[in-house]
């Protein structure tokens, strides 16, 4: 198992907010808003350095989304920002109509997703989000692992033509990937090659499936820890060359299984190289109040969960 | 231009509208006929659009430097296409495909078909204010002193994100941007005061902080004056009132909201064509 070392914790959000700080300098086009949350989404660097280009719309999603798409006639890049709960399925169908349908270049991004926000309790934890915003026809879904991952992301998406749905988080969490690094819409992170099994993993739960990774190195078992880090468009030739090495597989994502990357995965597989697939995710249920950690547990979003369901995918291999 | 000749215009648009309902049996014609006369005076004499050296609209999607209308009540999409087509965004001929299989002219307009003269997709109410404040917001940051004009319907005036955009225009002083309220007092299941009644719409919007005018819609030099006058007013957004009749221009369809969205058939077409004389000078599609 490659080593994977880390030196400082931090949230996704905070990756966001310095991605878009840095868009401010070199796209001019670029445009952020928000629904009330410009702390909670980390713009305070942007609005300070660019506030004509800043645009507070109060708590209004569908207002935002629908004045996002019109700032796009007009050349303007806009990121409209707030919780995933309400960045996608308070305002579905303006994001429907006046986004996705008309295919404009509006960049939805969304933090506090998952159970990782806590506290607040399941009103907020929005867990049906990625899969909301994957049915959607023109929209690419992306949902980085750590500060870096979610900072090169945003930057990513200011050049990329089209509606995206970059989805981060609140939890402050081990930042594991290059500061330096590229980062390609819709290609797979090899995080570590293995022969056993496949794990392919987004978001919160890449670190997860790292720790988990040493658990089964441990016992002589080698996984392909694979980081799905766009949902959409789904890097499938990634996904079918680990399994046909593997054999099985097992995905990991702080989502609902009903629509997640799992959902995807399985579809790959059923399509074009049947094999036995177990999931990591969230089974049809609301989450609660708690810390993080403690809800990552309760909902089996965790390392160990990661390997059990490794030892049964593993176990159906013919 | 001259009011008759908007007139003679608005005419044609007409025929076209009934024509193009009554050929796929399907689509909303009332409201489209009570509109006429606005689209008709928007794109033949208040708004400055891009043109090529024969005077022919040229269509960019950004729209800099020119104005832009927004139709937020999508369902009126006959009068839409209408005008666009003689306005010359496409051939007129095209108005024939509108509503069949592979036709640029969907039901409701789309930018998915790369329709020229439509910047956004609308059939889902509500969405076309937020939609026109935001283009408005990007001309002030371009420097582009052109101004946005939205369409919404009065029923469409029900839906909550109209309030949520009402709010956020005049507080970020869109004085570049002129939306208009077809007031018809009709929806598809009645009258909206039955429905669900709208009350007093102008003082809502004035207590919201827009400027608020109204005219009589089916009166083309009354609907020019009253755009030109909401193009003063450098940091409030206007809201226009607009008068309208449903089915306006055909006796039998002005009656209440029973024309929204059904169609004439052959022997009430013939019978709609025969109030709509055109002028020398004009054909239809």
């Amino acid at each position: 198992m490659k080593k994977y070392e880390y030196t400082d914790k931090k949230d996704t959000r905070s990756g966001f907010g310095a991605g878009i700080a840095e868009l401010g300098k070199t796209h001019p086009n670029v445009v952020a808003l928000t629904a009330d949350l410009a702390g909670s989404l980390k713009l305070e660097t942007f609005i300070k350095e660019y506030p004509e280009r800043f645009i507070q719309c109060g708590i209004a999603e569908a207002n935002m989304i629908g004045v996002s798409a019109g700032l796009t006639i007009g050349g303007k890049i806009p990121f409209a920002t707030t919780f995933a709960n309400f960045a996608t399925g308070r305002v579905y169908d303006q994001i429907r109509q006046s986004v996705a349908y008309s295919n404009k270049n509006v960049k939805i991004c969304a933090s506090h997703a998952g159970v990782t926000l806590g506290e607040d309790g399941a009103t907020h934890q929005i867990l049906e989000d990625l899969g909301m915003m994957k049915m959607l026809p023109n929209m690419t879904v992306i949902n980085p692992c750590d500060y870096n991952q979610t900072k090169a992301a945003t930057i990513a998406i200011a050049d990329h033509e089209g509606p995206v749905y970059l989805r981060f988080g609140r939890p402050v969490i081990p930042v594991f990937t290059p500061a330096d690094q590229k980062f390609e819409i819709g290609k797979a992170w090899t995080v570590n090659e293995g022969k056993d099994v496949s794990i392919f993993c987004t978001g919160h739960l890449v670190w997860e499936a790292i720790k988990a990774g040493e658990i089964l190195s441990e016992e002589g078992i080698e996984a392909d820890i694979i980081n799905i880090h766009t949902i959409k468009p789904l890097d499938e030739e990634a996904i079918l060359a680990s399994v046909k090495k593997t054999g099985c597989a097992v995905s990991a994502e702080e989502h609902m299984l009903n629509g997640g990357l799992g959902d995807s995965v399985a579809q790959v597989l059923a399509r074009h190289f049947p094999a036995p697939l177990e999931y990591v995710g969230v089974h049809d249920t609301f989450g609660e109040s708690g810390t993080p950690d403690q809800l990552m547990k309760k909902y089996g979003l965790t390392a160990d969960k990661i390997v059990e369901q490794v030892k049964k995918a593993m176990a159906r291999k013919s | 231009m001259e009011i008759e000749k908007l007139e003679h215009i608005a005419t044609a648009v007409r025929r076209d509208i009934v024509r193009m309902v009554a050929a796929v049996n399907s689509g909303h014609p009332g409201g489209s006929l009570g509109c006429t006369d606005l689209l008709v005076a928007l794109y033949f004499d208040i708004m400055r659009l891009k043109r090529d050296a024969d005077g022919t609209p040229v269509f960019e999607m950004d729209g800099r430097d020119e104005d832009l209308f927004f139709l937020s009540n999508g369902h009126i999409s006959p009068v839409f296409y209408s005008a666009l087509a003689r306005a010359g965004y496409f051939p007129v001929s095209e108005l024939a495909t509108f509503r069949k299989l592979d036709s640029r002219l969907q039901g409701h307009p789309t930018t998915a078909e790369h329709l020229p003269g439509i910047r956004i997709a609308s059939g889902s109410l509500g969405q076309g204010l937020s939609v026109a404040s935001g283009a408005a917001y990007a001309k002030k940051l371009n420097g582009d002193d052109k101004h946005v004009y939205v369409l919404m319907g009065d029923g469409e005036q029900q839906e909550g994100q109209v309030w949520e955009a009402a709010q956020f225009a005049p507080n970020k002083k869109l004085g570049n941007l002129t939306a208009i309220i077809d007031l018809n007092h009709a929806q598809i299941d009645g009258s909206t005061d039955n429905v669900n009644d709208n009350r007093d719409l102008a003082a809502k919007y004035r207590a919201f902080g827009w400027y608020v005018d109204e005219m009589n819609g089916n009166d083309i030099a009354d609907v020019v004056k009253t755009l030109r006058k909401s193009q003063e007013n450098p940091d409030v957004p206007t809201m226009i009132l607009m008068r309208t009749q449903m089915g306006f221009g055909v006796d039998y369809m002005m009656v209440g909201h029973k024309w929204h969205g059904i169609a004439p058939n052959a022997e009430q077409l013939t019978q709609a064509l025969n109030q709509l004389p055109l002028t020398v000078g004009y054909s239809d599609y």
